[in-house]
């Protein structure tokens, strides 16, 4: 698992059936003392997570497949959780 | 799922038989603000997606998915088409 901030929303209207009614974001995963990682992609949230907010994410299809709770999803990243807060010992 | 640009297609004559009927299309990974993230690579259409559109692509095994029960030989595959998208100011890069 990764954690990630939410950094926008994403419109689709034609899409693989298994998105149907899913809410697809736009996150950045970054390090614990927030600076940005790698480009920014898209999950699908199981969670009810909102823009600016710091999530969690998996990155890998089965696991995302679950969190989204559809067989055979065609997904690959998936918000699982909302962060409260990281603490980080040097 | 990673956004990216339809930069082409590409016609493949001699295949895998599961790859039969399926359009391949080049595709350029972007990042948030639209710039190139990375490099070109080749994904299986599952929604009709034509050159110049930002669409969204999923990585690995479950790129084969959206044509089950065909065991489609793929690790990439478009999944939606991207109508709009919105960022917030920080980390666009």
């Amino acid at each position: 698992m990764q954690i990630a901030k939410v950094i926008g929303t994403v419109v689709a209207t034609q899409k693989h059936r298994t998105f149907e009614g899913a809410k697809l974001l736009l996150v950045q995963p970054v390090a614990p003392d927030e600076t940005p990682r790698g480009t920014p992609l898209l999950a699908v949230d199981s969670v009810g997570a909102g823009v600016h907010e710091k999530v969690l994410i998996v990155l890998e299809g089965r696991a995302a497949g679950e969190a989204l709770g559809r067989k055979a999803a065609p997904v690959d990243a998936a918000i699982i959780g909302i962060v409260d807060r990281v603490d980080v010992q040097e | 799922m990673q956004l990216a640009k339809v930069i082409g297609d590409i016609v493949v004559t001699r295949k895998d038989d599961n790859l039969t009927g399926i359009k391949l299309m080049v595709l350029q990974p972007i990042a948030a603000d639209g710039s190139i993230a990375g490099r070109t690579l080749v994904a299986v259409d599952a929604v009709g997606a034509g050159v110049g559109e930002t669409v969204f692509f999923v990585r690995g095994k479950e790129a084969s998915f959206p044509f089950h029960p065909t065991e489609v030989p793929t690790d990439a595959g478009i999944v939606g088409i991207v109508d709009h998208y919105d960022v917030i100011d920080e980390f666009t890069n």
